[in-house]
């Protein structure tokens, strides 16, 4: 549509910029600035220029509570995208009335709450209704026991609620390649797991890269989970960026957290765009 | 071309995804308090409950008026900025289609914080139409990228064939593009609409003491002790998401919305 009339006309863009700068960068600036506002006891903040709030980062406490939100994320990214990938690249070669069902499955679990998740995954490990009960009801363990709160608990049920998200990151590349490629290698007589190693796995490997980093941003934001699944030490930065706004009453320290994840995320987030982008130009 | 060995991968994961849903089914159709698999003396009774509770009667409703407007927000937005993308292009639009796709790529517990911090600053935290219009902006991502999908897919051809007929910009925008686009409006709709009744962080750090939702209320009952009514909630949301995906999968093409360029349709 070169050299004539643009399709649409030039306001209506007004009204969608206008309400994403004021309703989500305003929102955004505003957390900087409680980020570095003095904070007042008992109330919320004085505005002002404080470094505390990112000071304490550097405490022991903040540390730990990193290094756990890092390994937990990491951990579930790396569980859910080696299930995701063989997962996808069969999903793909399945008719489309199969994908279709499947997608609607992947979907719904996707878009399920995380208290939902949680309720459903606890009470799966339960002591009276689920596995546990079913172990023991086997004969293989004495008597049934729960497996709710731990870092198994917590793991299974982010891997629940990542395992979608990572198969649909990985869908669109995997659904684009090529199907003669592994055709070919196929008929030249490599077997179905030789071909998914050598030539499957090599052409995705930007997508794998990329779709491990959302992964791990998605995790990273998990909330619920490790209240609900997991026990104290393992509550992550979503969970004490919220305990510190609301139940401790500390917004700047909050806000700097905040602050903080989102230049994690974002970074992370430019990279794995990057990543697709770059695959986009070669294919 | 797809091995025994594949197929069979792929029903394991499926049913290790339908298990806990299974499980919580079962313990939503207790007869008594207890939450037991298999479930005792079942009964219906706890879904009549939700009901007629009053204390989940109020977070049912909330959650849903939040969730309709909420939506519609999210639609009114993310359609101008869709066709402004689409029709003139340019770094502007581009700048406006990242930003109306980020809520979605960052922890969402940042945009909790910030939406906390911008209702504190105006007042209105605590108050329903802050959850609503938090709700509205975060989801925006979904109707944005179906609409994007939809505009990407018309021909133009069309738009051409209907200008040299003499149709003015306004009549082609109003008689070609939206009714070829509608059913991916329905479609971001429909997601924006799933998502918001499942939402929790934002809805909690807007609101959460005085806007009480479903996932609110079910989170503030699990300190307190589990319920069949949980079992319940969550099996209305899993019927309701499989009727709105089955629903888009049945009359549009959900592997071509979801990146796949290459379906056949078998």
């Amino acid at each position: 549509m070169k050299g004539r009339e643009a399709t649409t006309p030039g306001w209506l863009g007004i009204l969608p910029g206008t309400a994403l700068v004021v309703l989500f960068l305003i929102p955004f600036g505003i957390m900087l600035a409680v980020s570095v506002a003095q904070r007042e006891t008992g109330g919320f903040y004085q505005w002002g220029f404080d470094l505390s709030g990112y000071q304490r980062f550097l405490s022991a406490f903040f540390g730990g509570v990193l290094l756990t939100s890092v390994g937990i994320a990491a951990g579930t990214a790396a569980i859910a995208v080696a299930l995701a990938l063989p997962f996808t690249v069969i999903l793909a070669g399945l008719s489309r009335r199969t994908q279709t069902a499947i997608l609607v499955v992947l979907l719904s679990v996707l878009s399920l709450s995380e208290v939902i998740v949680g309720f459903s995954v606890s009470t799966l490990l339960s002591q009276t209704a689920g596995v546990g009960n079913i172990l023991a009801w086997l004969g293989l363990t004495a008597e049934a026991r729960a497996y709710t709160p731990s870092l198994f608990a917590l793991m299974t049920g982010l891997t629940y609620l990542s395992f979608p998200y990572a198969v649909l990151v990985l869908y669109p590349p995997v659904a684009r390649l090529d199907p003669e490629l592994a055709q070919a290698a196929r008929t030249m007589g490599a077997s179905p797991l030789r071909t998914f190693f050598s030539v499957t796995m090599p052409l995705l490997r930007a997508p794998l890269l990329g779709a491990l980093i959302l992964v791990f941003v998605f995790a990273l934001g998990s909330y619920l989970l490790p209240q609900v699944l997991g026990r104290p030490e393992h509550w992550t930065l979503s969970v004490h960026i919220t305990d510190q706004a609301i139940y401790q009453s500390n917004l700047p320290f909050a806000a700097a957290m905040a602050a903080f994840l989102l230049l994690v995320a974002l970074a992370m987030v430019g990279v794995a765009l990057l990543l697709a982008r770059e695959k986009g130009d070669r294919a | 071309m797809t091995s025994r060995l594949g197929r069979a991968y792929v029903a394991l994961v499926l049913i290790l995804l339908a298990l806990p849903i299974l499980v919580v089914t079962g313990v939503s159709l207790n007869g008594g308090q207890a939450l037991r698999f298999p479930p005792q003396d079942p009964s219906f009774r706890w879904y009549g409950e939700l009901f007629r509770a009053a204390d989940w009667l109020g977070p049912l409703k909330n959650s849903l008026v939040i969730a309709a407007v909420a939506s519609l927000i999210s639609v009114a937005v993310a359609l101008p900025l869709a066709l402004h993308a689409w029709g003139r292009g340019g770094w502007l639009s581009r700048v406006l289609y990242t930003l109306g796709v980020a809520p979605f790529m960052l922890p969402p517990v940042i945009t909790a914080l910030g939406f906390l911090v911008f209702w504190v600053a105006l007042g209105m935290y605590g108050q329903m139409a802050a959850t609503i219009l938090s709700h509205g902006i975060f989801l925006v991502t979904l109707p944005l990228v179906t609409i994007s999908l939809g505009l990407r897919a018309i021909d133009p051809a069309l738009l051409e064939a209907a200008r040299t007929m003499g149709a003015t910009r306004g009549q082609v925008l109003r008689t070609v593009v939206l009714p070829l686009v509608l059913p991916y409006v329905v479609s971001g709709y429909a997601f924006a609409f799933v998502l918001s009744l499942n939402e929790y962080i934002i809805a909690y750090m807007v609101a959460g003491f005085t806007v009480e939702t479903l996932p609110i209320k079910i989170f503030n009952s699990l300190r307190y002790g589990y319920t069949p009514i949980m079992g319940v909630v969550s099996v209305l949301f899993v019927l309701l998401a499989v009727l709105v995906y089955g629903t888009i999968g049945v009359f549009g093409n959900l592997p071509r919305l979801m990146g796949a360029d290459r379906v056949e349709d078998r």
